[in-house]
C-alpha cells in the first residue's frame, strides 16, 4: 500500500520560507502570486494490511513524529484515496 | 553533585558543556550515548547544542525519539533536574516536556551573535545566582530559535512565571529591533509548569570563561550546584 501525506503549516502560522519564495517568483517576472506556503511531502509504501489499520498507523504516525501539531496540519491519502 | 550530557549524532556542544559543568561541580559530568536505554541516576540532566540527526524532517523531532529520551522524560517528569540548551531546547520541546516549538529564524539566517537577555525569574533552582531583570550578554548559533506556541500557551507561560529569560537591548528593554529571531514576546527560555526543566536557545557554556570573552553564563551552572546540594 502506498501512503502519501502532506504536511502543511496551519493557517495563521507565518511562512518566512513561502514568503522568501514569493519574492523570489515576483524577481523572475511571475506576477500575480499572492502568498506561497511551503509543506512537506512524504510517501510511505506500507505492507499490504487492512485499510483500517493503515489508516490508524499513519494518523499516529503523523501525531508523533511526521507533523508538529503545534503549527502543522497534515493530510493523508492512501492508495488514491484520502483518508478522513 | 552528578550530572549527565546526552549525546546525540550530530551534537557539537557536549564537550564545551562538560567542561562548564566540570568547573562548576569540581567533576566531569557522565556522557550518555543517545542509544543507551537507561540512566544511571544523576543530579541534572543536561541535552546540549548542536544539530541531532542533522535537524532532519523538524530541529529535535528525531532526537525526542531516540531510545534515551524514553528514560530523560520519566526522570525530567519525576523532578530530576533537565536543561536544554538550543538544539537541546528545540528536542525538550519535540520530546513534549516543553510547550511550544522552535522554528525557523524569521530572517531565514544563521545568528551566531552575542545577545542580550533579561532574567525573568530568579526563585528557580537554574536562576537563583542572578537577579531580577539583571541584563546577561550571552552567545546564540542557531537556526531555528523563532519560538512559537498558541495564545492559551503564551498566557499560561506568562501568568505561571514559566519565561526564563527575553531578549532585550543592553539597557533591558524587551523591543522587536532586540529580537535576534521572530521568538514570541522576546522568548529566548522557558521553564515547565514545575521549573525543573529549563531551555534555553542561548549557550551559557559559551560565556563561562573569561577567555570565551564574558562569563554571564557561569552563574546558570553555579546557581544548579547550589540548588542541588540544598
Amino acid at each position: 500500500m502506498r501512503a502519501r501525506i502532506h504536511i502543511t503549516l496551519k493557517n495563521g502560522v507565518l511562512d518566512p520560507q513561502g514568503k522568501a519564495i514569493g519574492n523570489a517568483l515576483a524577481g523572475l517576472g511571475f506576477n500575480g502570486v499572492e502568498d506561497v506556503r511551503q509543506g512537506k511531502y512524504l510517501e510511505l509504501q506500507l505492507a499490504d494490511q487492512d485499510r483500517d489499520a493503515a489508516e490508524r498507523q499513519l494518523r499516529r504516525m503523523c501525531e508523533q513524529l511526521l507533523a508538529n501539531t503545534v503549527i502543522e496540519s497534515y493530510a493523508i491519502e492512501l492508495d488514491g484515496t484520502p483518508v478522513a | 553533585m552528578t550530572a549527565a550530557v546526552i549525546v546525540f549524532p550530530g551534537s557539537n556542544c557536549d564537550r564545551d558543556t562538560s567542561v562548564a559543568l566540570e568547573a562548576a561541580t569540581g567533576r566531569p559530568p557522565l556522557r550518555v550515548w543517545h542509544r543507551e536505554t537507561a540512566l544511571p541516576k544523576v543530579d541534572l540532566i543536561v541535552i546540549p547544542g548542536g544539530f541531532a540527526y542533522g535537524d532532519y524532517l523538524r530541529a529535535g523531532a528525531i532526537a525526542a525519539h531516540s531510545p534515551i529520551m524514553r528514560e530523560v522524560i520519566g526522570c525530567a517528569r519525576a523532578g530530576v533536574p533537565t536543561l536544554g540548551i538550543c538544539n537541546g531546547f528545540q528536542i525538550l520541546t519535540e520530546s513534549g516536556l516543553l510547550p511550544g516549538i522552535l522554528t525557523r529564524n524569521a530572517s531565514l539566517r544563521f545568528i551566531c551573535a552575542d545577545v542580550h537577555l533579561r532574567v525573568e525569574q530568579t526563585d528557580t533552582i537554574f536562576t537563583n545566582r542572578y537577579r531580577h531583570g539583571q541584563i546577561l550578554r550571552i552567545p546564540v548559533a542557531h537556526m531555528d530559535g523563532n519560538y512559537i506556541a498558541d495564545d492559551e500557551t503564551m498566557r499560561a507561560l506568562e501568568d505561571r512565571g514559566q519565561i526564563a529569560m527575553r531578549y532585550c537591548d543592553p539597557a533591558g528593554e524587551v523591543t522587536p529591533g532586540a529580537n535576534p529571531n521572530g521568538a514570541r514576546a522576546n522568548i529566548a527560555g522557558i521553564f515547565n509548569r514545575t521549573r525543573n526543566v529549563l531551555g534555553l536557545m542561548p549557550h551559557p557554556e559559551r560565556a563561562a570563561d573569561p577567555l570565551h570573552g564574558g562569563t554571564d553564563g557561569r552563574a546558570l551552572f553555579a546557581g544548579l550546584v547550589t540548588a542541588i546540594a540544598s
